[in-house]
């Protein structure tokens, strides 16, 4: 052993510092072994900070050994079942809510209810719903971002429209819109999801957020009365001709051209897209941000969907696993990795600082004080898997023929009945 | 055990075991590594499909016994209806099946006309074959930004004959056959090559004497040349029946099973149902794997029986 060859106050040192690990928990603790990160931070700007926060760590323990590996973001849905399976690794990063439900049952997460215990992690109350399963927590997040209306405001000045607060005025201001030969939304529906954004907002403005995870939880059947409402009220935008033609065959990204061009005035989107827009070419003097209009005299739901880490249960190193964690939510670390600079999201600690950008500013606000109905994680993570993927094909379908509704709800309400039997 | 049952203990020539048999071994210790590995790789799987698509399986947990319960809701035995998806993609799967064979005789005409010898014949017929060379995701991207609704080449050349713009892939009713028409360009090119590799085989003294007989275009093709094909054709046949029954890559990557699953095939839904991001149905989809293996085993036995008639009438 080269320890014997150094001098002794170097050996006391260390060995002071294990006996002091071993009363003090794991906090400040020397951390060593190995510690396997697989993350699915495969974007640009959040491969950086996922590299950044590592090296971070490991200058915080030297002692240990970290192994982080990055697979594509789409990639890492499917293959997340493998990884977990043999020879796991210690942390994953995964998405809140239901969607974490399939791992969880099959007791592939670690239970880090003891974390939460922490008073450190009172700052994270707004999200620890999210992040419960029959009592525990199973994880932690790390960013998450507000969904909302993106518009063009150079458009809406033009026409000299301003941001609508109740359904009316948002009908009144398409009106004008489609008047001037524009579109009033852009989507693009090829891979689904952004259709359940819109139900989201439209289900939950309609009837309130109760109603809604109703729905989500299996409680409503489809073919009620009241989901129909909240399709009435979709299909007087579709029968107006909002949105943009065959949006079927576009993806997200696809569909950002038409609002760039100003041939679409708004887009229903997360705040991921602001970049996307900004890489567009507008500047913020063009794009601006509003809440999804009052529809029903209902508190206002927003969706805010929160990514997360997970330690497998599996996991070889439990200490560093968790410790990497704390890290993760901690103060300092959050205001770094979702500042402007960075992921440009928002923090899950309500201790640390929101980066300097009206989006995100706007967006803070808009989750902390006018979202009293609750916060929803979106369609594909509030509903079960199957039922999200079965659902979403409907909506697609609906927006493209609103005739077929009640063929579509039938399926739907075929589906719940089997789902959640 | 049987060495108490051996009478003589003192043969006259101390011959091994392998040395009597040999004649009778030799040809399955050759095959052994074949064997094991098509038993690991093919056999013991289908075996194990067949197992899983009795149970309920969310790819993670425990498995439940379901019997034949999986069964029943795809096909609608009993009091429920069909599975729907499982019927659009049995027909779409169907509709791959017939169409795909154009490929053949467009393969065929192709091969007839580039079987010439003109000044850089060999350039043209490499052209013609590039299409196969390319990747199927390739192939399903650039179709799809031909098909693309108001920039796409497509309604830029239909336009120009005053016809209006059309979204192919957007279309549940004609999403299909677009896909379809995209997997016809390689799969042309695929049995241009095996005919005009034929066609090299053709027997030039048949020809000769078939024109002093005074046949000469459709009935000298048909009488005379394609019959001397039907290998060629024979071959064409397999690779493009296997083409259509596994064409997954072009779905997947130009419409996703979409618009509102019009576009599913067999193997596409059995991916989405048990491996796919919302997937969790490891039964189900094993199910619909089965019912796709016997669909293929309908033509793996045709093939399988034509080739032996044909080796019994070579002998």
């Amino acid at each position: 052993m080269t320890l014997q060859k150094k001098p002794a106050w170097v050996a006391l040192g260390v060995s002071s510092l294990l006996a002091g690990a071993a009363f003090a928990g794991s906090h400040g603790a020397a951390l060593s072994g190995d510690l396997k990160i697989i993350s699915d931070m495969s974007n640009p700007a959040p491969r950086a900070v996922m590299e950044g926060m590592v090296a971070d760590f490991q200058e915080m323990h030297p002692d240990l050994d970290i192994e982080l590996t990055i697979v594509d973001r789409e990639a890492w849905k499917t293959q997340i079942r493998n990884a977990l399976g043999a020879n796991p690794p210690d942390v994953v990063n995964w998405y809140a809510a239901n969607r974490m439900l399939p791992y969880v049952n099959a007791g592939l997460f670690a239970d880090v209810s003891d974390l939460w215990a922490e008073p450190e992690f009172e700052a994270l109350a707004s999200t620890k719903g999210a992040m419960t399963i029959d009592g525990a927590q199973w994880g932690v997040p790390y960013t998450y971002y507000q969904w909302g209306v993106y518009y063009r405001k150079d458009i809406f000045d033009e026409l000299g429209l301003s941001e609508p607060t109740t359904w009316d005025e948002e009908k009144a201001n398409c009106e004008a819109i489609l008047a001037s030969g524009r579109k009033c939304y852009t989507i693009g529906t090829k891979f689904l999801w952004t259709a359940g954004g819109w139900f989201d907002y439209l289900n939950s403005r309609t009837h309130g957020y109760d109603f809604h995870m109703a729905l989500a939880r299996g409680e409503v059947p489809w073919t009620d009365d009241r989901v129909r409402q909240t399709f009435a009220n979709w299909r007087e935008l579709i029968d107006m001709g909002a949105f943009i033609d065959d949006h079927q065959t576009y993806s997200w990204q696809e569909a950002l051209p038409f609002m760039i061009n100003g041939e679409a005035a708004a887009y229903l989107m997360g705040n991921f897209a602001v970049a996307a827009f900004r890489d567009g070419g507008l500047t913020d003097d063009q794009l601006d941000f509003y809440q999804f209009p009052k529809i029903a005299d209902v508190d206002y739901a927003e969706d805010a969907p929160t990514d997360t880490f997970h330690i497998a249960s599996g996991a070889q190193n439990m200490d560093a696993a968790k410790e990497f964690l704390r890290f993760v939510v901690s103060v300092d670390n959050q205001t770094k990795i979702n500042g402007g600079d960075a992921l440009g999201q928002l923090p899950v600690n309500a201790n640390a600082e929101i980066g300097d950008d009206k989006f995100l500013q706007e967006g803070f606000d808009m989750l902390s004080n006018n979202a009293s109905g609750g916060i929803m994680q979106f369609f594909d993570r509030d509903f079960p898997a199957e039922m999200a993927s079965v659902g979403m094909e409907g909506l697609q379908e609906f927006m493209v023929f609103p005739d077929n509704l009640d063929d579509i709800l039938a399926r739907l309400e075929d589906a719940r009945a089997r789902i959640y039997e | 055990m049987t060495y108490a049952t051996v009478p003589d203990t003192h043969p006259p020539a101390p011959r091994g075991w392998y040395k009597r048999n040999q004649i009778a071994v030799t040809p399955f210790l050759f095959l052994a590594p074949a064997i094991l590995f098509f038993a690991v790789y093919v056999i013991i799987p289908i075996g194990q499909s067949f197992w899983i698509s009795l149970h309920e399986w969310d790819g993670l947990g425990e498995a439940t016994w379901v019997g034949t319960a999986n069964y029943e809701r795809l096909l609608g035995i009993g009091e429920q209806n069909m599975d729907r998806k499982f019927e659009t993609s049995f027909w779409n799967n169907i509709k791959w099946l017939i169409l795909y064979l154009l490929a053949i005789p467009a393969g065929l005409f192709i091969a007839l006309f580039l079987n010439q010898t003109v000044r850089g014949i060999r350039v043209y017929k490499s052209l013609f074959f590039f299409p196969f060379v390319i990747s199927q995701v390739v192939v399903g991207l650039v179709f799809s930004w031909f098909y693309l609704p108001r920039e796409g080449l497509l309604n830029a050349l239909i336009g120009l004959f005053g016809f209006g713009p059309v979204n192919i892939l957007g279309d549940p009713s004609l999403a299909t056959y677009g896909i379809i028409a995209a997997g016809l360009w390689p799969q042309t090119a695929y049995c241009m090559i095996l005919y005009l590799t034929g066609l090299n085989a053709v027997d030039p003294e048949q020809v000769e004497a078939a024109r002093l007989d005074g046949a000469k275009g459709w009935r000298m093709l048909w009488y005379v040349i394609l019959p001397q094909l039907k290998p060629a054709t024979f071959i064409a046949f397999v690779v493009t029946i296997i083409g259509a029954l596994r064409s997954f890559d072009l779905i997947s990557v130009m419409t996703n099973g979409g618009p509102f699953g019009s576009t599913r095939v067999l193997s596409f839904y059995m991916f989405e149902e048990s491996l796919s991001e919302f997937g969790f149905r490891m039964g189900y989809g094993a199910a619909i794997a089965v019912i796709l293996f016997f669909i293929m085993l309908a033509f793996i036995i045709y093939f399988l029986w034509s080739m032996y008639q044909d080796e019994r009438g070579g002998r």
